[in-house]
This record gives C-alpha cells, structure tokens and sequence, in this order.
C-alpha cells in the first residue's frame, strides 16, 4: 500500500496502459471477454481517482500534492513530474469516470473489438497524463499521444465521411501543436527548465534567463509563445473561428469516441489556457481578454444558432459544444481580466465548473444520440417525431438531460453558467449581456431537438415492423444513471466540487 | 674486383638463363611430344629461383658492380622479384594456351625476356640499359605475333615490332645526345645539363619510354597489340614490361634530374599533363569498348597514367607508392588477363557481353574476377586501393592537390566500365538462362595460378604494412 | 589483455561469410542457419558493448590498438564513445532483423548472405574505428557489397541503374573525402592516421575553412544531404527489402557519422565557418523531402524520401554545432535507423504477397497482415515525431538546437512535421484500411513467425527508447560533449 500511495498518479496513468497491453494478448474472438475485460480496467482508475480524492485535502497550503517526479530526459532537463490541484483533480475525475461509461456504451461494437477497446485505454492515459503533468514537455507529450487513437477510432470505426474527417482532426490539432511544440522549445531554450512551476516562479526574473535566441527581447519571446498556446489551445476548445473540424468528427465518431470527444478532448483546451496562458501571461492575457470575450461571445452565439440549424441531431449536438464550450471562455476571459478579485474567481469557477458540467451533459447527449441511431440507423431529425409513447424511459432520460444542457436551475447547467455569468458581469458587462442573449438561444435549439424526436405527429415507420422502435436497455440505463445523478447532486448540492476547485482557484489567480 | 656481390647482383638472371638451358635440352629431348609439362617446369624452375632469390639476393647496402655498369640495390632487387613472379604466373597461363603453350621455345622467350626487363631495372649505364630494353623488346616482338596463323596476331607482333623499334630509336638518340655533350654514359656520373640540352634529353627519353609504358599519346599501338597478342603475352606485356619501364623511368629521371636540380619541375610538370592525359584518355576510351581485351588494354593504359601521379611527386614516398602500386597493379593486371584467357578457351569470345551468365558457370572464376576487377577499380580490402590511396596521397603531399581531383574523377569513370563488367558477369544470364549445361572448367595450371593472384591481391590489400616497407626501402636508394 | 570484443564485432561477419562461401550452394537451408547464427553473435556482442559502456567514465573505451603500418602511422585501432555505441547496436539489430527478413530469398542465398555480411562488417569497422585510415578502408568495404546487392537481388526494373547511381555517388564522394583526409595527414605534421592525435592538430584556420566542406559533404554524400541525395531513393526501391533495410537504416548513418567524426571533429573551426550553409542544405533536405515523399505513389519511393528528409534532420542537429540539436541527431540516427528498418520490412512482406507498391492498388492490408500494419503505424508515429516514440525523443532536441541558432529555421523544418503527418497518415490508410482490391483477395499470405521477431524487435525498441529516453540518450550526450569540447567549450 506504501507504494501504491506514493506512487498514485503513475498508477492511475499508467494502469489503462497495461490493460491495454493484457487485452492484447487475450485469445481471439472472444469479444464479451474483451469488453469486461475493458471496463473492468476502466474502473480501477476511476476508483483509485475516488481514493485519491477522498485522500486529498483541500485545505492544505500546498496547492500540488501527490507530486511525483523522475528524471526522463536528462539532456535537455525534463522531468517526468506528476501533481493534481483542485483543477486538475476534477478533470482527472471527469476522465475516469466518463471513460468506463463510454467502454460501456461501446459494447454495441461488432468489429475489431480488442482494437477498438486497446485505443480508448490508450486514449485514456493521454488525457489523464495532460491533467497530471507538471513538465511543459510531458505535457506536450500527452498532449500529442491522445491525438492518435482518436484519429484511429474515428478513421476506423466512424460512420461514412470517415476518412474526411478524421484527417481533418489530424490536420488542425496537429497544426494546432506545431505552435504549441515551437513555443514549448522556445521557452525550454530561454529558460533552460520545463518544469511548470518553476517557469512560473522564473518568468518574470529575466536574472535567470539561460539563453535566448538571437538576443530576442523577452517580451517577444513571451508574446511569440503567448500566441502559440492561444492558438493551438484554441484550436482544441474549439474557439469560433477555429471549431470547423469539430462537428464533423464529432459527426462522423462513434457514439463513444463522441462522448469522450465532447467530454474530455474539448476540456484540454480549455485546461490549457487555465493551466499554462492565464498563469504565464497574466499581463498578456488581461490585455486580451476583451477579445477572448469576444470569441467567447461569437462561439456562444454562433453555436447556438448553428446548432438551431441543424437537421442532423449530432450536429445540433456537436454545435450545442461549441456553445456551451463558449461559457467555459467567458469565465476565463472574465478572470484573465480581472485577475486577484473575488469576480475572477467566481468567473474560474464557474469556469471549471462548466468544465465538468459540459463533460457530463455532451457525454450524455452524446449518447442518448447514439442510443436512438442505432435503432434508426439516421440521424435526421425530420425523420423522428413523436416518439415519446414508443419509447417513454428513453424520452424522460432525454428530456432530463437535455435540461440539465439548457440550464435549468435545480440541475448542474444553472450553477455553473450562473457562476460564469455572476463573475463577468463586473468586468465584461457587455459581452455578458450578449450571452445571455446567446443563452436564449440555447433553450431554443434544445427544445427544438426535444420536440423534433419526441413530440408532435409519430412516424408511423418507427411503431410497426421491422423498424419498430425498441425501448432503452438495461446497459444503456447503467451508462446514463451515473450521469443523472451527478447532474442532479451538483445541481442541488455543487458545495463538494466547488471546495476543491475554488482552493486551487484562489491560491492561483 | 671480383667479389661475392658480383654473382648475387646477377644471380637471378644466371639462374633464369640456366632454367631456359634446361627447357631449351628438355624440348629436345621430349621432340615435342608432351610439350605441355614444360610449362610446369618453367613455372616450377622460376619458382624455385625466386625462393632462392629472395633468401640469398636481397642487396644491404646499394653497390655499383660491373664497373658502372649494374647498381645492385633494393630497386633492382624488388622489381626482378616482381618479374621473376610475373614470369611464373605467365608459365602457368600459357601451358593451356593453344599454340603457345607445347612449344619450347615460347618458355624460352618468357624467360630471355624476363631477363632482359631485370637488367633493365639495374642497368645505370646507358648502353647497358639500352642493351637490356632490347633485350626484353625482341622476344616479346616474337611472342606477340606467336600465332603465324592468326592474323591479328601477325598483325600484332609486326606492329608491336615497327612502334618499338622507331621508340627505342628516339631513346637511343637522345642517349647519344647524352654522351655527345656530357662525354659518359655512366648515369651517376652525368652531370651539367645546359637547357636546350636538358629540354632535348627529357622529350627524346620520356618519348621512348612513353611509349614502352604506353603513356598517351604514344599509346595507339597497344589496343591492337593487346588484343591480337594471346592472352597470357598480353597479360605479361601489359603488365611486367610495364613496371619494367617504370623502374627505368624512376632511375634515369631521378637519377639524371634529382629533385634538387634546376630542370626537375619541368619533367614533372611535363611528366603530370602526361598522366592527366593518359588515365583520362585510357578511361575515357575504355568505356566504350566492347572487346574486353581492348577494355583492358585502355584500362592499363589509364593505370600506367595513375602511377605516373606517383613519379610525378618526385619524393621518397612517391617512389615507394609507385612501386607499391606496380606490385599491385601487376598481380591484378595478370589475374583479369588469366581470366580472360580462361574464359576464352572454353567459350572462343572475348566480347563483354559474352561473359553473361558467368557467375553462373563457374562461380569460382567469377569471384577472382570480382576480386581483380574491383582491385583495378580501387575498391578494399584489395591491393588496388591501398595503391592508389598512396599515389594520390604522394600527389597531396607534393602539394598537386589537383592531379589528385583528375585521378579521382578518373576512378570513377573507370568504376564505372568495371562494374559493367561484373554487372555482365553476375546479373545477365546467358541466352535460354541455362548456364548450368555450359560450364567453364578451369585446368589445374590456371586453378592455381588464379587462386595464387587472388590470394595475393587479398594480402596486399590488408596486410599492407610489410609490402609498404618493401617499396620504400626500393624507394630509399634512389635518394 | 583483455577480450578484444570490438575487433571481434568486426570480423566475425567475414568469418560467417567465409564459412558461407564454403558450403554447398544447395544446402540452402543450412545456409540461412549458419547466416543467423552470425547475426545473432553480432547482435549479441554488440548489444553487450552497449550494456557495458561506462557513461561515467565517458570518451572511448573497449579500445584496441594493434600497429598495421607503423611507418605511415596506420594502425588498426578500434574504440567506441557514446556516439558511436548506439549505432553498433543499432547495425548489430539491423542485420539480424535483416537475415530473419530475408529467409525466403531462394536466389543464390550463399552469395546473398555472404556479401550482406561483408557489408555489414565495413559498418561495424566505420563506427569503431579510431584511425582515419582504417575508416576509409571501412567505408569502401561497405559501400561496395551494396552494388552487387542491389543488382543481382534487386527489383528488376530499375536495379542496374540504381545500383551504378548509387556506387558511382558514393565513391565520388567518399574519394573526394579520403582527399581532405590525406590533406589532413600531412598537414598536421604528425605523420599519422590517429583520429584522437589529429583532433589535437589545431590545423589552421585557412586550411579548415578549405578543407571541411569537401570532407563533410563527401560523407554527407552517403547521408543522404541536398543535392546529393539523388542515389539513395533509387537505391532503396531498386534493392531487396533487407538491403533497403541496411542501406536506409545503417549505411546512410555511416555517412552522417563519418561526416561528424572526420568532419567536425577533426575541423572545428571549418564546421563552425560552413555550419550556416549546412544548416540550410540540411533545411532544403528536410522540408524538400517531405514535400516530395507526398506526392510518391510508390510506398518504397515515398519511404526512401521521408528518410532523405529525416536524415536531414540529423545534419541539420550537427550544423547547430549546440549540445541540444547534436544529441538529438545522435539519437536521431538511432531512431531513424530502426524506424526506416522497420519501414522496409514491412513494405517488403507487402510487396512480397501483394507484388505491387503502388499506393493507389493496395488496400485492406490490415485484416490479414495485422502485425505489419501495427508496427507500419507505429513507425509512421515515430516518423511524425509522435511522444511517446523515439522520433519525438531524438526529434525535440535537434529542434531546440535549431532554435538557439535560426529560430526561422527551426519553424520553416518544423514544417515537414505536418506534411509527415499528412502523408503517413494517407499512406497508412490506403494501404492498411479499406477495400482490398479485388486482385489481391486471398493471394495475402500470413507473415511467419520469425518476421513477426523482426517487427516486434524494432518496434519494441522504437517504444523503449521514446518512453526511457534515458537509456540512450545520455550516453550520446557524453559522446557529444566531447565533440563540443573539440570545438571550443560551450
């Protein structure tokens, strides 16, 4: 047990590692085997994560703790150094906990199972080592590892524009880190460590400075770097303009890839600006934050009325990212602008709030979509239609989440995007003005999708016949009943997630 | 006056002249029937002289015996030793040589001639120099036109005879242009160049030997000889004569026109547009030939252009590179001729394009042929690179970085054609691909002497280090 | 006196090849076995000299000296540093992965085997050997196997012209190399061929700034630098698959290799007046060769480009002359040789069964070759510079080097890291996923076991090294900072 608590984070990290390398060597064609071999794996993390919070302590004056650090690459000084904050922690909760569910919900996967399920585990070591590290380098590592089984499980196990779209995720996350890469080196190079607090600590003492490039000014080394981590973490959020590759491999995933996609991907954006732009260029970023706001704005806006007018309930789910996702940036904006007062960090929590809301709530659309097309086999939203007496269990999950999505107060949309909004007000009031218009726009799209699927005149192609419409099963439910409650308690009682979170949010901005 | 060094400085060509006595009584005696095992016993007799040699006729000090007429030094020693080798090589290659092979009198004729190109690496007298090249030249005129009924043979010798005889001509002249004004023909004690005189003596001599050495321009008579000459000849011509020629080159330059002299930087200036000429022209011309005799007989041209790098530097380690690289070049030299010659016994072609599916014939053969040609080509771990790695470093060392670039630019003109060679030799398959029904059966004469040259090209190429001292120490004397 | 394990390393090919030479052509079987046990030996061997360099102690070690021509100043002296020791392993895996691959040649096995190990042998003498002598010697040796190689065992289309590109490239260059060095010799005044004494020369400024670009780019001929890369695309597709292996995998080290040692090492101030021009051939190299690789439909063609681009990166490490981008082209030359290995491989047993390399015909690989397209994907993940991968490891600092002395440069290299990607992935997933043509329906064959070695092998050895860089990587770093020693502190 010594070494298991002092060693929890490599064992959270790399437990889905060694998973995948045991389903390797199971006998072949044994899929059941495969798939409980699979989620089994995947809750091991997700109760270790459970122990690691319950042993947290957010009180503590040392914001860090469950450090880890090993040397890896000596020659340019990068060390293997692991830490979870309050921020961070959450984020490694939302990861364990979405990653079963989404093995679970993928249990409908006929082919290349053992692929397939070796993927997601590798997927789920990606993101869980960009929460954890406290090396820019080995963030960036993980950073790119989680870039590759999400563009095979795309590729290979999408739906018909596959191919298309999966390069297209390729090509702007990796574009995306090519800046991120070159602005990482940059700053290893002038400041001879990788390790993130110390370049904190460093950053505004050109004293320690190692070595920088043709006797570059620091500020242009600062502003170089600053703009290629907005940039590429923009990409990631997606922040409108750059968000175009997103509904379609949010389209053409699969059900699971989707909620992982929608559920934790998106968050690393996000997570970087939290973690990395807000911290190194306080001055930077507050400079900029009108214009963050007003990205923010556009993506709130914009997403929701793309999202009004999709006809492909995927999509209109997909937008609905882009704009809850846009929340998630007004509070970021909000605390770069205003950094050190009691509104940012109002604003940074209900940021990071809205970060585990969103999580759950796209995994749970996600796969309430994926749910309906796999009856269907379409996903357009012209051809459902009062649905609701075919299918009740499934309507009344789906109503219950598509409020949580909308905001409805009592459930865990409404605490964070009220903390948001209660944060930027005093900074950005007119920005916030304009996302509440934005927010309106948001109970339309929802209840749109609602009343397309589930009420108005029944299609009779889905009550008779072969076609017949099957209710919600007992697997599907496991999948979602974790998700509601989640909802629920937050909505009601947000006070165990918000401890955590405003610890590290306060001891930081 | 008599002493004991007078019989070692001649030893060898007593004994080379005793063992063509005894060829000469045993052909005799045999009347012609199994002419053959005459070649064993040459090859066997200039064997046992060479052992015997290398033991008891190694010089210590460099003396002059014979009044001036003979130097007796490792110069002379290393390259009669060379000869003497070349010769037995050459015995071995004729025996199963139509025509050449039964008869008497062609061992007796390799042997007068080996005689000939031994003094001819010791003669520091001009008479007896001249004496000794044509000593070497007339049995040669034979032996090249040997075959009465072959045309190009004919054709061979009589050309051969008519170019060496005007070459030897212009040598003689400028020999008594020597005498005429300096009044001895002694080379140690010529002395007192004007320059008219001196420009005189170095075009008329270089003309001579550039021609026995085949040096362009004056090397359009050896293709046809070569090619109309039987193989083993050629083998012998293109290489023991040639070193021959070097080793007098090497004497009567340095020792007329010391490095120390006023007149040394023109020869050599002359002496290096010669060998640029020459490996380009031998290369050059080479690459579109399609008989291989006549490939190889550009490609020895362009090697004789590659050893002049080394003259040219005029250094100590100059003189031991070309005599490294003689030692080399004479030992490959002989290998791709045996094989030639081999080839052409059981098939009757000489063309290139006829060696394909080689490899598949006689895969023993094929391997001493990549051995040699690669050797030729400069490639380790065989003689030729070494050898060429010296001469070119002798030209850097002499500060003639870019005679170095011309060699180099060369080796690979002459990569090229090689490797067509091989390329015949171990990709093309013959005509209807069944090279298993016409096998190439080597005789035993050609096994081991084939096995002997490869071997030997093998250890110079790697174990390079003694065969280096023994061109130096060569080298030593004349300075 | 101790067991003298390099020059055993070194000869133990030609003994193999020997022992080859004389067994019975027919005895094909025997012949392969025989030809393993001589790749495992080296790999054994040269795998325990990795084992057992002392990175503390660092500078050369398991040295062996023995006089070969003293009065030259030749001698036969042999010693690795922590430069040259991962790339006697990496020749130790190469060959033994690539004597497994080639079990199936029927063609003359004998000959095959005996001149793959000649080769191999000059590779093993090239990385070991301490006398510039010596190395040239090695370096012929090596090169020269390669024409027979790829003219009699190659693709019969383009072998002959290939195989006499390539040997006439390379021989230029290594000729017009063996000039400097024999320049080198005389100048120094010391009258050897002693790499470590002639370090000490201190040749003047003049005649490095003279010197030092025909030497380096001599070598840089065989590694394959701009605009003398010509050969080696032509060379890798013209050649059977374990030769393409060597020659993308080792051979094209040897000359980043010769040209750093000879280079750099022994003209440092020559190196530091022309590393801006190599900086940029090394860019044109890196940014070139990618493009060019995406617009091949032959996957070796596009293979044999992408390693021209990545070796660029190699040079490009060495012209930043700084402790990041050299160690990182150290590693690099690793990475890359078991990455194109793996390349190779893999193209091969696809080509074998499908006997088509054209892109546009392939497809659907995946389902009965899994092992290749997994370990094919693995490589193109480390020819992307994934983390996680060696590429990312050797990659990372060669890029930090860039940027400490053109950071322009570094983000017109970094470039090639997108078009990579584009093309590995498109090329990827035509040739592994998708319809498999209707043609090739059931002529796909199962790979054997002992491929499935080879695969697993090198691509084991891809993940090691990206996920523990410091198994390798500080023992390059204590080879390098030797070389930044050399050339005046830093």
């Amino acid at each position: 047990m010594d070494f298991l608590s002092s060693h929890l984070l490599s064992v959270i990290l790399f437990f889905p590692v060694f998973a995948a390398i045991l389903i390797l060597f199971l006998p072949k064609g044994e899929d059941k085997l495969v798939r409980w071999t699979a989620l089994i794996a995947s809750l091991v993390p997700f109760v270790l994560t459970v122990v690691l919070w319950l042993n947290f302590d957010a009180s503590a004056s040392s914001v860090f703790q469950f450090e880890e650090s090993y040397i890896w690459y000596a020659a340019i000084n990068s060390n293997f150094h692991l830490g979870v904050d309050g921020i961070s922690l959450s984020m490694v909760l939302l990861t364990t906990l979405l990653t079963p569910l989404a093995i679970l919900a993928s249990f409908s996967i006929k082919e290349k199972v053992k692929a397939y399920m070796m993927l997601f585990l590798f997927l789920e070591m990606g993101m869980l080592g960009v929460f954890m590290s406290m090396d820019l380098l080995i963030f960036f590592v993980f950073w790119e590892i989680g870039l590759v089984p999400m563009y095979f499980l795309i590729n290979q196990w999408g739906s018909s524009n596959r191919n298309y779209a999966s390069l297209k995720f390729m090509i702007y996350t990796v574009g995306g880190s090519l800046g991120l890469l070159l602005a990482i080196q940059l700053l290893g190079v002038s400041f001879g460590t990788y390790d993130i607090g110390e370049l904190i600590s460093h950053f505004n003492y050109s004293a320690v400075l190692h070595n920088i490039p043709l006797n570059m000014d620091i500020n242009a080394v600062k502003a170089i770097s600053f703009w290629a981590f907005v940039v590429a973490f923009a990409i990631k959020v997606p922040v409108w303009p750059f968000h175009t590759w997103l509904p379609d491999a949010h389209t053409e995933a699969p059900t699971a890839g989707s909620m992982i996609l929608a559920g934790v991907l998106l968050k690393l954006g996000a997570y970087g600006f939290i973690r990395l732009v807000l911290p190194l260029y306080p001055a930077e970023s507050a400079h900029f934050a009108g214009w963050l706001a007003f990205l923010a704005v556009m993506a709130i806006v914009f997403g929701a009325f793309g999202a009004y007018g999709q006809t492909d309930f995927k999509r209109l789910v997909a937008y609905s990212s882009v704009n809850h996702m846009g929340f998630v940036l007004l509070g970021i904006a909000a605390a770069a602008k205003a950094i050190g007062t009691a509104n940012a960090h109002i604003a940074m929590n209900g940021a990071i709030l809205q970060m585990f809301n969103h999580g759950l709530s796209a995994a749970g659309m996600f796969f309430l979509v994926g749910v309906i097309y796999e009856r269907t086999h379409t996903r357009d939203l012209r051809e459902f239609g009062g649905l609701f007496p075919l299918v009740p269990v499934y309507g009344g999950i789906l109503i219950f989440t598509s409020m949580a999505s909308l905001g409805l107060p009592g459930l865990n949309g409404f605490v964070s995007e009220f903390l948001v909004v209660r944060g930027a007000w005093g900074e950005l009031a007119g920005y916030t003005a304009a996302a509440m218009l934005g927010l309106l726009f948001t109970g339309a799209y929802i209840l749109k999708g609602v009343k397309n699927v589930l009420h108005g005149p029944m299609n009779e192609e889905w009550a008779h016949g072969e076609h017949k419409l099957t209710d919600i099963n007992t697997r599907e439910i496991v999948v979602m009943v974790p998700l509601m409650a989640l909802m629920l308690s937050l909505g009601i009682w947000p006070g165990w997630l918000l401890t955590v979170i405003n610890n590290a949010v306060t001891a930081l901005f | 006056m008599f002493n004991s060094s007078m019989i070692l400085a001649i030893l060898p060509e007593i004994l080379l002249l005793l063992l063509g006595l005894l060829i000469l009584i045993l052909d005799i005696v045999l009347k012609g029937k199994d002419g053959r095992n005459l070649g064993w016993v040459a090859a066997g007799g200039l064997l046992f002289i060479l052992v015997l040699n290398v033991f008891l006729a190694k010089p210590t000090m460099p003396t002059d015996v014979f009044g001036g007429m003979i130097r007796y030094d490792m110069l002379g020693y290393v390259f009669k030793m060379l000869f003497i080798f070349g010769a037995m090589l050459t015995s071995l290659f004729m025996m199963d040589s139509e025509k050449l092979g039964n008869r008497g009198e062609s061992y007796i004729l390799l042997l007068v001639a080996t005689i000939g190109m031994n003094l001819m690496a010791s003669a520091t007298d001009l008479i007896m120099l001249y004496l000794a090249i044509e000593t070497t030249s007339i049995p040669m005129y034979i032996l090249a036109g040997f075959m009465r009924d072959d045309k190009k043979s004919t054709e061979a010798g009589l050309k051969y005879l008519l170019f060496g005889a005007m070459a030897s001509t212009v040598m003689l002249y400028g020999f008594s242009l020597i005498f005429g004004f300096t009044g001895t023909t002694a080379l140690g004690a010529i002395s007192g160049f004007s320059l008219p005189l001196a420009l005189g003596v170095i075009v008329l001599i270089l003309v001579g030997i550039a021609f026995k050495i085949s040096l362009a321009p004056f090397h359009f008579w050896a293709p046809d000889v070569y090619e109309g000459a039987p193989t083993p000849i050629t083998g012998f011509l293109s290489t023991a004569s040639k070193a021959a020629g070097f080793a007098v080159l090497m004497r009567l330059f340095i020792g007329l026109f010391p490095p120390a002299s006023a007149y040394a930087p023109s020869w050599t200036l002359i002496m290096a547009v010669l060998a640029t000429i020459t490996m380009t022209v031998g290369n050059v011309v080479a690459l579109s030939q399609s008989n291989i005799k006549r490939m190889l007989a550009y490609s020895s041209i362009a090697h004789a252009g590659y050893a002049l790098v080394g003259v040219v530097s005029l250094s100590e380690l100059g003189v031991g590179s070309v005599t490294f690289y003689l030692i080399a070049y004479v030992l490959t030299n002989l290998a791709a001729f045996g094989i030639i010659a081999a080839f052409s016994k059981v098939t009757g072609s000489e063309k290139i394009s006829d060696f394909a599916g080689m490899s598949r014939r006689n895969s023993g053969l094929a391997l001493a042929m990549l051995v040699a040609f690669l050797s030729l080509t400069g490639m380790p771990p065989f003689g030729g690179f070494v050898a060429k790695v010296f001469v070119f470093a002798a030209a850097v060392k002499a500060d003639m970085v870019w005679l170095a670039i011309v060699g180099i630019l060369n080796s690979i003109v002459g990569l090229y054609y090689y490797l067509t060679v091989l390329k015949v030799v171990y990709l093309h398959r013959m005509e209807g691909e069944n090279e298993e029904a016409h096998p190439i059966p080597l005789s035993r004469p050609y096994a081991i002497a084939l096995s002997v040259l490869s071997a030997g090209i093998l250890l110079i190429g790697i174990i390079f280090g003694p065969w280096f001292n023994i061109a130096s120490s060569a080298a030593a004397g004349l300075f | 006196m101790t067991f003298p394990i390099l020059s055993v390393i070194i000869f133990s090919p030609i003994v193999g090849a020997l022992i080859l030479l004389l067994m019975p052509a027919e005895r094909k079987t025997e012949i392969r076995v025989v030809a393993l046990m001589t790749a495992t030996f080296a790999l054994i061997l040269s795998f325990w000299v990795y084992l057992n360099y002392d990175q503390v102690a660092a500078g050369y070690q398991f040295i062996e000296k023995y006089a070969w021509m003293p009065q030259l100043g030749i001698s036969l002296h042999l010693g690795v540093d922590g430069i040259s020791t991962p790339l006697l392993l990496l020749t130790g895996v190469v060959m033994f992965t690539g004597v497994i691959i080639s079990w199936g040649i029927d063609d003359r096995p004998r000959e095959f085997f005996a001149f793959l190990f000649l080769l191999a042998s000059g590779v093993f003498g090239v990385f070991v050997a301490l006398d510039l002598f010596m190395l040239f010697f090695f370096y012929e040796i090596a090169v020269f196997p390669m024409y027979l190689l790829i003219a009699i065992w190659g693709w019969v289309k383009t072998r002959e012209y290939a195989a006499m590109k390539l040997t006439l490239y390379l021989f230029i260059g290594s000729v017009v190399a063996l000039i400097g060095a024999l320049a080198m010799y005389f100048n120094s005044g010391f009258e050897t061929f002693n790499m470590l004494v002639l370090e000490t020369a201190n040749f003047s400024p003049e005649f490095q700034k003279i010197w030092f670009l025909p030497v380096f780019l001599g070598f840089a001929v065989l590694g394959g630098i701009w605009p003398f890369h010509n050969w080696s695309p032509d060379g890798h597709v013209a050649a059977p698959t374990a030769v393409s292996m060597f020659h993308a995998g080792v051979l094209m080290k040897l000359g980043a290799f010769a040209a750093l040692r000879v280079g750099i090492m022994l003209l440092p101030e020559g190196a530091k007046f022309w590393a801006p021009l190599i900086l940029m051939l090394a860019t044109v190299n890196v940014v070139y060769g990618a493009f060019i690789a995406m617009i091949q439909k032959d996957l070796k063609y596009m293979i044999g480009f992408s390693s021209v681009s990545h070796m660029g990166l190699v040079m490009l490490g060495f012209a930043t002359l700084t402790k990041a981008g050299m160690t990182g082209a150290g590693v690099q030359m690793f990475s890359h040789g078991v990455m194109t290995a793996l390349f190779f491989a893999a193209t091969g047993m696809v080509y074998d069964r499908a006997h088509t390399r054209q892109i546009p015909e392939l497809g659907g690989m995946m389902k009965p070759l899994p092992w290749v397209g997994v370990t094919f994907i693995i490589g193109g993940l480390v020819s992307m510079g994934m983390p996680g991968f060696s590429g990312f490891v050797a990659e990372f600092p060669i890029f930090m080097g860039v940027w400490q002395v053109k950071p322009w440069v570094a983000i017109l290299a970094v470039i090639s890291i997108v078009i990579t990607a584009a093309y590995i992935m498109l090329a990827i997933r035509r040739t592994f996923f998708g319809e498999m043509p209707k043609e090739l329906e059931g002529h796909i064959t199962p790979i054997s076991a002992m491929d499935k070695v080879a695969l697993g092998l090198l691509s084991g050895l891809m993940i090691a090294l990206g996920v523990f860089p410091s198994i390798m990587v500080p023992m390059v770093e204590t080879g390098i900072e030797n070389v930044l020693r050399l050339l005046g502190g830093a």
